[in-house]
């Protein structure tokens, strides 16, 4: 095995941004034929690292060999053209060309030189066919199929131009387990035909599933490289979060609460009798009493994040009613939502959650200014103090509220747009997937903060694509099915399976 | 100094300062000044003088690029505002007297007022695209100017409102007087209540600012009528200087001018963070040009070409991608001192 020379080796990389020092002092090595994953927490400089290989990212220091060369990338087109390919999380590719367009961008076969579509066709087929695509129109267009089958596309361009590398950037995230499934096939298939292949997702099943081989950062730093079959889950993730086993156990079992008290005697803070849209969900009966955690289950798509939007006013409600406090109200408006002292946080960070170019104190302080209007601003000293409590319960790194907010990680991004709406003191919070692409530690504190704050009183409409998590959290869970609620049980020693079951059958 | 150089600043000032010094080397008295009959005289005194209406109007134009949008119908304001006042002037019993002055003053602030709610109206409400819905006013303005004029030049002779664009007081000139109290207005306006704040989350991500519950349609409202607003008080400034209102040419080109500037002074034109004092340097640097050209004596047929060449040159100088591009070409003998990548 030594041997061998590696496919790229990385060796002793630096790479620094004002005020912070992204990587220190990193080796990694990949083989041919290996799937090899990357792991670390949120901003332990998984994501720097790839942006480095791929050209994304100058090194400040350090060597990048491919195949024994020294390679230096400056650029995203220099490491393509050294055989890197890269898949992302979000598909890269043009959705309103179609398959066999995009397969082949820029490399089309040509005949007298125009491009000779025939050749386009029947050379996507072949590499579609390889990928056991078979049942994808080459012709038809690349938004009419489901996201998985995108990457898949996805994969196959990287396949067509004979990459030796292959970059999966969390490519499970937005995908359900069948799909998940034949993504696998298609990455062992190719490492079997001897691609090189780094893996990178928050799932540590995938990751054992999948990888042979790991490497694990830590705030920029290396921790070590193992094989996967002689690290431990617990060992992976004590390397991961630097944290000795026990905290760790700890962490695990911190949600232990009293259940909300909920009956006739009580009125609901907000109660939705028929709720709808049309084309989007209908037929949502929900309840949420002071206190309480409700969760969504539910499959992607399901609309869970639909009943969401329609409970803030995000998109308006056409159907049904909702009462707020036993009052009936119209909330037509994500304002309107905020004066009843409703509160969300966006499933899409980046897209509906950050203003990217603002400091983290305007962050913070967005939606309370929002409410007090433009003319009252919130003055200087109180936003410190503000800004400061919250950096600090949330334990939002770096502690520097004047950071930008899109130099954070993932996590810590995501506490920021929690200290957004905790800050306003909501009575109804809405968290939609409040815990996605985000690290075992930021996690567990997000699931502590959730209990606390419902404990205090808040109602809380926690939605996540982890049904552990959800039933670790509420006390009752909603089951979207197809777009319509189709169940509610309530969480007394509920089991995953038994929610499984509802989710598949639909009865209650 | 390093840090100095970061400031988004830097580079127009730098550019400024070299083209003043540029002029001083060919005319020694360039940045003299000089009192006479009680009022300050001198090139920098023209230039900040003549380059009032585009400062004014730049300014307004700042906070309508912070929002993503843009607003080409500032010319046509000003060919309205001042036909408004004119006309008021010309037809009132008392042409000369002070009164009248005042009145037509406010004429053509409320006119200003009113095109940029209609502005904002159609681009907040009815959620036309910001260009199209300012193009309605940028052609439709000007003939709207000439129905009010008659289709005729409108001369006036009020001493009251000649002092507007002509006028003295503490030994500066009055347009450069309103001027810097619009910009000092804009400035309070914007950084001392939250509306900059505001108006920069709308600029940069409009989805997750109505989520955080934001009124967008408000925002974007205020600044097009600040816009047409200070629109309107360069167009008073302009009639006023030549006493006479044209319909046709008042303020003609000037919306390009003026979005010139908010880019020079280093605003981008996608929205979001914005400076207003970059905007101010930025209007300098321009009409500075303008001075230039004649104390160079470049010939006219190269003016334009000149003009370009140091638009270019600044705005390269503020792209992060010519900037790396220049600091790696510099640290190349010496790659232990390499700089990290600005973000």
């Amino acid at each position: 095995m030594n041997e061998i020379v590696p496919v790229v080796e990385m060796t002793d990389i630096a790479i620094g941004f004002p005020g912070v020092k992204a990587l220190d002092g990193v080796n990694f090595r990949l083989f041919q034929g290996e799937v090899h994953a990357l792991m670390g927490e949120n901003g332990a400089g998984k994501s720097t690292l790839i942006k480095a290989l791929t050209g994304v990212y100058t090194i400040d220091s350090g060597t990048i060999t491919v195949l024994g060369e020294h390679k230096q990338f400056s650029t995203p087109a220099a490491s393509q053209a050294a055989g890197i390919s890269t898949v992302y999380q979000e598909v890269n590719l043009c959705p309103n060309l179609t398959v066999e367009e995009n397969v082949l961008l820029g490399r089309e076969p040509r005949r007298r030189g125009s491009i000779d579509w025939k050749g386009v066709r029947s050379r996507t087929r072949e590499v579609l066919a390889e990928l056991h695509l078979n049942h994808v129109d080459p012709g038809s267009l690349l938004s009419s199929h489901s996201i998985a089958v995108q990457q898949l596309i996805a994969i196959a361009r990287s396949v067509e131009i004979n990459a030796k590398v292959l970059i999966l950037d969390e490519p499970t995230s937005s995908l359900d387990a069948d799909e998940v499934n034949q993504l696998f096939r298609v990455i062992r298939d190719l490492r079997d035909r001897g691609v090189a292949i780094l893996f990178v997702s928050h799932f540590l099943e995938q990751v054992y599933e999948i990888s042979d081989r790991m490497t694990v950062l830590r705030n920029g730093k290396l921790v070590g490289e193992y094989l996967t079959r002689d690290l431990s889950r617990m060992g992976l993730i004590s390397k991961m979060i630097g944290k000795e086993m026990e905290a760790l156990a700890e962490l695990d079992q911190a949600p232990a609460r009293t259940r909300a008290r909920t009956g006739s005697e009580v009125t609901p803070f907000v109660e939705a009798r028929g709720l709808g849209r049309k084309g989007s969900v209908s037929n949502v009966d929900l309840s949420i009493y002071p206190g309480e955690v409700v969760g969504l289950a539910g499959l992607l798509g399901a609309g869970r994040t639909e009943i969401a939007r329609l409970f803030f006013g995000a998109d308006k409600a056409d159907e049904g009613s909702i009462r707020v406090k036993g009052v009936s109200q119209r909330i037509r408006s994500p304002r309107a939502a905020i004066d009843k002292r409703i509160g969300f946080c966006s499933e899409d960070r980046k897209e509906e959650g950050l203003i990217g170019d603002l400091s983290v104190r305007d962050n913070l302080m967005l939606a309370m200014q929002a409410s007090k209007g433009w003319a009252r601003r919130i003055p200087r000293r109180v936003q410190d103090e503000l800004v400061a409590e919250y950096i600090a319960t949330l334990d939002i790194r770096p502690a520097n509220p004047d950071a930008l907010i899109r130099n954070l990680s993932g996590g810590n991004q995501q506490k920021v747009l929690l200290a957004r709406w905790l800050i306003t003191s909501p009575e109804l919070l809405i968290l939609d997937e409040p815990t996605r692409g985000i690290d075992i530690g930021a996690k567990t504190q997000i699931q502590k903060l959730v209990n606390k704050l419902a404990t205090e009183g808040m109602s809380i409409l926690f939605i996540s694509s982890e049904l552990e998590e959800v039933l670790r959290l509420s006390d009752r869970v909603a089951v979207i099915k197809d777009r319509e609620m189709v169940a509610e049980i309530k969480n007394d020693d509920v089991s995953v399976e038994d929610v499984m079951t509802v989710i598949a059958g639909g009865t209650q | 100094m390093k840090s100095l150089m970061k400031n988004r600043l830097a580079w127009p000032v730098i550019a400024l300062a070299a083209l003043l010094l540029l002029n001083q080397i060919f005319r020694p008295d360039f940045l003299s000044l000089r009192m006479q009959d009680g009022h300050l005289y001198g090139s920098i005194i023209d230039i900040m003088r003549n380059g009032a209406p585009t400062i004014l109007i730049a300014l307004g134009m700042t906070l309508v690029i912070a929002t993503r949008g843009i607003d080409l119908s500032v010319g046509a304001v000003v060919a309205i505002a001042g036909a408004a006042s004119c006309a008021y002037i010309a037809a009132s019993p008392e042409p000369a007297s002070p009164v009248t002055a005042a009145m037509a003053v406010l004429i053509a602030v409320l006119a200003g007022l009113l095109l940029g709610v209609w502005n904002g109206f159609l681009v907040s409400t009815v959620g036309v695209q910001p260009i199209i819905a300012t193009l309605v006013l940028m052609t439709a303005g000007r003939g709207i100017a000439q129905l009010i004029t008659g289709g005729q030049i409108v001369s006036v002779s009020n001493d009251h409102y000649k002092s507007i664009g002509a006028g003295y007081l503490f030994t500066l000139p009055v347009s450069i007087l309103i001027t810097a109290a619009v910009f000092v207005l804009a400035a309070v306006l914007t950084r001392r209540t939250a509306l900059g704040i505001l108006i920069e989350a709308v600029g940069i991500n409009p989805v997750a600012s109505r989520l955080a519950g934001l009124r967008s349609r408000n925002i974007i409202w205020i600044v097009y009528v600040f816009s047409a607003v200070c629109a309107a008080i360069a167009g008073l400034m302009i009639s006023s200087n030549v006493t006479a209102a044209d319909a046709n040419n008042a303020g003609l080109y000037i919306e390009m001018d003026a979005i010139l500037a908010v880019v020079i002074g280093g605003t981008s034109l996608a929205g979001g963070r914005y400076t207003l004092a970059g905007t101010v340097i930025g209007a300098f640097i321009i009409q500075t040009l303008t001075t230039t050209v004649y104390t160079l004596g470049i010939p006219p047929e190269v003016t334009l070409v000149f003009k370009a060449l140091v638009v270019i040159t600044v705005c390269l100088l503020q792209a992060p991608k010519a900037r790396n591009l220049l600091r790696s070409l510099k640290a190349a003998p010496k790659p232990g001192t390499k700089e990290k990548v600005a973000i």
